[in-house]
């Protein structure tokens, strides 16, 4: 017995022949058996923004994501506009594709779909992301233009007003089952659990922009997947005045909203975290669950302290991020537990959060060094610092050296200076392609220096481009 | 959805888009069906009957000896319809473009980690991906040469070094006030076409194959092609409609890519395509060389260059690909705008066991021009004086020569043109005293300013690829079809040249049907390549309807009893003076009828260049382009992050065909060279594997990149000298050179004299620690 994936593709609702394989890139499907060729592949990992496409929500927001990525099991009861869905009723073109063909805006055009699509949602979704072009377009690359066309064009699109599509009927929990293939959509924590259980082999995915790789880029086909993307309390979002309790399985996308007062930094810092399409499907659970050195949102998790709820059928359990790491892409989660949701304590009056990532491009990079740093003021001392640097070690951790030097010092360069120093002796990082072991340790010395500008003089540019 | 939003006036090109002819700045052709996804590339057509999918199996070494490649494990799964190595190609196993033998598959020794190995075809992609991924090659390892350093200790060359040399430069330098040395060296590039590269190839009777590619080359798919199937060359037709993005990275690289699938389809009867990952496609397809400088300068108290003795080593890879090329132009360019009275230039290439470089926009040309400017820059810091001085001191003309070290002569008063312009763009004092001010006062930036001017020769190096052909039908209801050499790789080129023969028929662009490059319809023709597709098909184009203007001409003077002088031919009409008028289309009828045929080829030869290899020296060059940039930058001192602020310039296009597309070639050059130069780091690991395979570790400029303040000119009022298209000049490479404003601008906001390319966070904090 198996359901079928529906979703509504262009504005017309769409059941998927139950052989196809659930794991499936939306890509792939688009180009074959959809027949719709407008979307490209053009590096099959998220990174080039050619099969730019957009989720349309019933909210009426618009959330671009990397079809490249996204498996069709995940898309069940999901709106999809493609390049070929923007044209007008009369089969014209959209204004925004006259708009970028008028700018001039368009060379080889390989890129152009998916530039197009980035717009179209930008246009709806603006909002507290909207004044920036650039992050707009983070996630499409273009090789011809030069770009200053395409932000031309961006700086003038305007909300066509389309409403969105009408929700599919009767989406809930599902199993789809193609050929060797089960791909699970439990609609509850308790189903989710369940499944867990009893498939600790299935892939436990939750927005797939590291999963989604493996069946993207290595053509992995998965036997078992377990989407947590339709479980209620992963995607359950509490703001009160101490903590923000987020979701394991909420997309970064709904998040600036909530980023607000002392955890703006963090806000900051997420809009470098991949591109809006990355962050249209990423989630703090998988970045979570991966435990991945690198992981840019692990070193602020920790210096705020943050906890875990887990849960497994044998019960549930808390736990500080700083004790659910253990070591390079190791975690304490068992194989039949969840991360359910992730608590933010907020800053309190007195403490400053400072978020930090070096990487080559501004835009769309993994970091070489990243940093999440919380320091208590009291009196013109540092009360309490916690510093943490993800790209320093086998994963995001603490620095206890320069922690205690910082502790109780004058809020003063020369203590921050020390501090810095002492970093040597918290971490040897590793050479590669993101920085020499030499880079990086200097480089994180010199976010530490930083802090003290951010701490004492916030109204200063203290990075290129602040300017 | 109906609203029509609108853009910011200067978004839309200098030019009023009302205008229609010659110098118009007409949109590029595709440009609405790009915007709609109808623009079809090579991946997107529909799928014939029967179709096979390749993959390749790739070397996981860089060096050695292939013991043993089994292909059981892959045809042992579901779908793998074939594995086909060494012994299965009919004709030759050699992909060379310049003749050398250079093999498409690996036979007995590896030379560099991400050789093909083997060609696996599948019923499915996958099918072939997976079959390809099973293969377990045994190579017994060989030490790999990984460094130019290595490769000059070895004396390892693939090709004997090119000298230039003029004076006695051994006394020169003796007897200089003033000698100096410097070494630095700059990074290769991956092209990053956006469309990786493919080829479909359908077999068909005799023995016949139909390659469709995304090429920059037809003619050379078509040779390699014939090669390694042993066929002759009318075997083989190769069509290309556009390409999604080439750089140089689909001039040879494209032909083994197109001979793999073409071999495909010869084993297995059916057609067959072959699209690489972009995996498979970075670590397998040829970059920008890399070069090693060494130098000693001398020069006088006022920064006269006065003697130059260098080493260029270019890291050629394993093979010789296009290297000769790429070291010449490097050598031409090594002077940039200035004259140096006595020098030694000496050009190398290495042989490494890495990817075989390849033809990346600008073609040595960038590389050779950073030479100079390394030069400029120690000079002005040793002297205490400022960079653009010392280069202005030694521009070309003026009291200086304008002779090249090889012959040919500089415009010294187009140098110091394009320089003033881009001095005056930027507020060049005003802008170097806010920047002094801000460095005083900011605890953590550093602000720079750096300048560059360009001259770049126009032709190809190898003098006989100087030609071109097109064909051009005008039909009876006057509608005309172009067809030409050029390819279209989004640089605009098939509308610059529908603007070509719609100026010479008086008829609107939108008359002429825009189509395919095709081995079929103009032979024999060169890479679109060089910058030099413009003038060289324009000049065909034009040749091909001029002779069937001429015919139609006399046509009417016949009909209206007067001289074929005085018909004239504009805005769709064809008019003898009074009333006598007809439309384009009826007199095409009208030709018809009168049995006069309305269908021409063109060819065109660039004139009065020659190079004599022994001696090297001639005139190699049509002519040159110039331009000239002012960049600003900022620094973080604890980071070496930075960042583009602004940038000016200013570029040569003569007579632009069209304005709109030569800004867009001129903006999209400075930004890729603006990754050449800051962000774009190939890395390799010990063992000589590319591990920056994919924009994840790989990063090109986004749109943050390109600095706020940004502003292009084209040079005003200079149609070009030689007897070019319309008085236009080439556009393609020469304004990436303008990036490297950007590098000496990151060299005076650190205030350091050397800096090696790409200069990424990393290389400039460590830069600034050396400082200190």
């Amino acid at each position: 017995m198996t359901d079928c994936i529906t979703l509504v593709l262009n504005g017309r609702p769409v059941t998927l022949a139950p052989d196809l394989s659930p794991t499936m890139t939306l890509l792939d499907w688009l180009r074959g058996p959809a027949g719709l060729p407008g979307t490209k592949e053009g590096c099959a990992e998220g990174d080039c923004g050619a099969c730019t496409v957009v989720l349309e929500g019933q909210d009426g927001s618009r959330t671009p994501v990397n079809a490249c990525l996204a498996m069709l099991g995940q898309l069940h009861g999901q709106a999809i506009r493609t390049v070929e869905g923007l044209r007008g009723p009369d089969g014209g073109p959209h204004p925004i594709q006259r708009l970028l063909a008028e700018a001039d805006a368009t060379q080889c055009g390989f890129c152009t779909p998916g530039v197009a699509m980035a717009a179209w949602a930008h246009a709806r979704t603006g909002g507290p992301e909207g004044g920036d072009v650039h992050e707009a377009l983070a996630g499409n690359l273009c090789r011809c233009t030069g770009y200053r066309p395409i932000t031309d064009a961006f700086a003038a699109i305007v909300d066509d007003g389309a409403p969105q599509p009408p929700a599919l009927p009767g989406i809930g929990g599902a199993r789809f089952a193609a050929g060797d293939q089960v791909f699970h959509r439990p609609a509850s924590l308790a189903d989710l659990l369940a499944l867990r259980a009893a498939h600790p082999g299935a892939w436990l995915l939750a927005g797939g922009t590291d999963l989604g790789l493996r069946v993207s880029e290595h053509r992995e086909r998965p036997a078992a997947v377990i989407h947590a993307g339709a479980v209620p309390e992963l995607q359950a979002l509490v703001a009160d005045a101490a903590a923000l309790t987020i979701g394991a399985a909420v997309p970064y996308a709904r998040l600036p909203p909530l980023l607000d007062g002392g955890l703006a930094p963090l806000g900051a810092l997420l809009s470098r975290l991949g591109s809006r399409q990355i962050r249209g499907m990423g989630t703090l659970g998988g970045n979570l669950g991966t435990a991945s050195p690198i992981g840019d949102m692990l070193p602020p998790l920790l210096a705020l302290d943050a906890t875990l709820r887990i849960a497994s059928p044998r019960g549930e359990r808390e736990q500080r991020v700083q004790d659910f790491l253990l070591g390079y892409r190791r975690t304490t989660l068992a194989p039949d537990e969840v991360i359910v949701s992730v608590r933010l304590p907020r800053p309190r009056p007195g403490e400053h959060l400072a978020c930090e990532k070096v990487s080559k491009r501004h835009d769309q990079d993994i970091s070489a060094v990243a940093a999440g740093f919380l320091l208590r003021v009291e009196g013109g001392r540092v009360a309490c610092a916690r510093l943490a640097f993800g790209g320093m070690g086998p994963m995001a951790a603490r620095a206890p050296a320069a922690e205690a030097r910082l502790t109780g010092k004058l809020l003063a360069p020369a203590s921050f200076e020390d501090a810095a120093e002492d970093l040597a002796k918290d971490f040897s990082p590793l050479t590669d392609w993101r920085g020499s072991a030499a880079y990086r340790l200097a480089a994180a010395q010199g976010l530490l220096r930083r802090l003290y500008w951010r701490v004492t003089k916030p109204e200063l540019a203290a990075e290129v481009h602040a300017l | 959805m109906n609203h029509i939003p609108t853009l910011p006036a200067h978004a839309a090109g200098e030019a009023p888009r009302t205008a229609r002819g010659m110098g118009a700045a007409l949109r590029h052709d595709s440009a609405l069906k790009h915007a709609t996804g109808e623009a079809r590339f090579l991946d997107d057509a529909p799928e014939p009957p029967g179709l096979l999918h390749a993959a390749l199996a790739l070397s996981p070494v860089a060096h050695g000896r292939i013991l043993a490649l089994d292909p059981a494990p892959a045809l042992a799964l579901p779908g793998v319809v074939a594995v086909l190595l060494p012994r299965d190609i009919p004709g030759r196993n050699d992909i060379a473009a310049a003749g050398a033998n250079e093999v498409m598959l690996a036979e007995g020794i590896v030379e560099y980690a991400g050789q093909p190995l083997a060609v696996v075809v599948g019923e499915t992609r996958d099918a072939a991906l997976a079959g390809a991924a099973a293969l377990a090659p045994e190579i017994a390892p060989l030490p790999p040469v990984l460094s130019i350093e290595e490769a000059i200790a070895r004396e390892a060359w693939i090709l004997p070094p090119q000298s230039i040399t003029r004076g006695d430069v051994g006394e020169a330098l003796a007897n200089a006030p003033y000698r100096l040395a410097g070494e630095f060296r700059a990074g290769g590039q991956e092209h990053f076409y956006l469309e990786g590269q493919i080829a479909l190839a359908t077999p068909g009777e005799d023995g016949d194959i139909a390659v469709q590619s995304s090429t920059q080359h037809p003619t050379e798919v078509q040779h390699v092609v014939a090669r390694v199937l042993g066929l002759d060359y009318n075997r083989v037709t190769v069509a290309t409609r556009r390409m999604g993005g080439g750089f140089g990275g689909k001039e040879s690289n494209a032909s083994w890519v197109a001979a793999a699938a073409a071999l495909a389809a010869r084993r297995t009867g059916r057609p067959v395509k072959l699209r690489l990952s972009r995996k498979a496609d970075m670590a397998a397809t040829g970059k920008r060389h890399p070069f090693l400088y060494r130098w000693t300068a001398g020069c006088d108290a006022s920064g006269r260059i006065l003697a130059l003795d260098a080493i260029m080593a270019a890291d050629a890879g394993h093979s010789l690909d296009m290297t000769g090329g790429v070291i010449f132009r490097a050598i031409t360019h090594a002077l940039g705008p200035c004259d140096v009275p006595a020098l030694s230039l000496r050009a190398l290439a290495c042989k490494t066991n890495t990817v075989s470089n390849t033809a990346f926009r600008g073609f040595g040309g960038p590389q050779g021009a950073l030479l100079i400017e390394d030069v400029v820059h120690r000079v002005a810091d040793a002297l205490g004086v400022p960079p653009d001085v010392v280069r202005e001191r030694n521009f070309a003309g003026g009291g200086n020569g304008t002779e090249t070290p090889y012959g040919q002569h500089l415009e010294g008063d187009l140098i110091r043109r394009v320089w003033a312009e881009a001095k005056r763009d930027s507020d060049w004092d005003a802008k170097r005293a806010e920047i002094t001010a801000f460095n005083a006062k900011h605890p953590l930036l550093r602000r720079g300013l750096g300048s560059m001017v360009l001259a770049f020769g126009i032709s190809f190096g190898q003098m006989h690829m100087n030609q071109a052909g097109a064909l051009v039908h005008v039909y009876t209801d006057g509608s005309i079809r172009l067809n030409h050499g050029g390819t279209e790789m989004g640089q605009g080129l098939f509308i610059k040249i529908a603007q070509v023969v719609a100026d010479v028929f008086g008829v609107d662009p939108d008359r002429i049907a825009i189509t395919a490059t095709t081995t079929a319809e103009v032979p024999n023709t060169s890479p679109t390549a060089a910058s030099t597709g413009s003038d060289l098909n324009g000049w065909a184009a034009h040749a091909a309807a001029s002779a069937i203007r001429t015919r139609m001409a006399e046509v009417a003077a016949a009909e209206w009893g007067v001289a074929p002088g005085d018909i004239a031919f504009a805005d769709g009409m064809v008019r003898a003076g009074g009333n006598r008028a007809m439309t384009f289309g009826e007199l095409a009828k009208l030709s018809y009828m009168r049995r006069v045929s309305l269908s021409a080829t063109g060819f065109y030869k660039t004139p009065d260049i020659h190079w004599d290899r022994a001696t090297m020296r001639g005139q190699p060059f049509f002519y040159f382009s110039y331009g000239a940039a002012v960049a600003e930058v900022a620094v973080d001192t604890l980071t070496g992050e930075h960042r583009c602020l602004g940038a000016w310039l200013v570029q040569d296009c003569g007579r632009s065909l069209n304005p709109a597309v030569d800004r867009g070639q001129v903006e999209g050059a400075f930004v890729q060279g603006l990754g050449w130069l800051t962000c774009e780091d190939l890395w390799w690991d010990a063992e000589g594997r590319l591990r920056t395979l994919g924009p994840s570790t790989y990063k090109i400029p986004g749109s943050r990149d390109v600095p706020p303040v940004f502003s292009t000119r084209l040079l005003e009022g200079a149609p070009a000298r030689s007897e070019t298209i319309f008085r236009s000049k080439a556009v393609g490479e020469p304004p990436l050179l303008l990036a490297t404003a950007v590098w000496n601008a990151l060299k005076d906001a650190i205030g350091t004299d050397r800096l090696d390319a790409p200069a990424t966070p990393e290389r400039v904090l460590m830069a600034l620690r050396g400082r200190r």
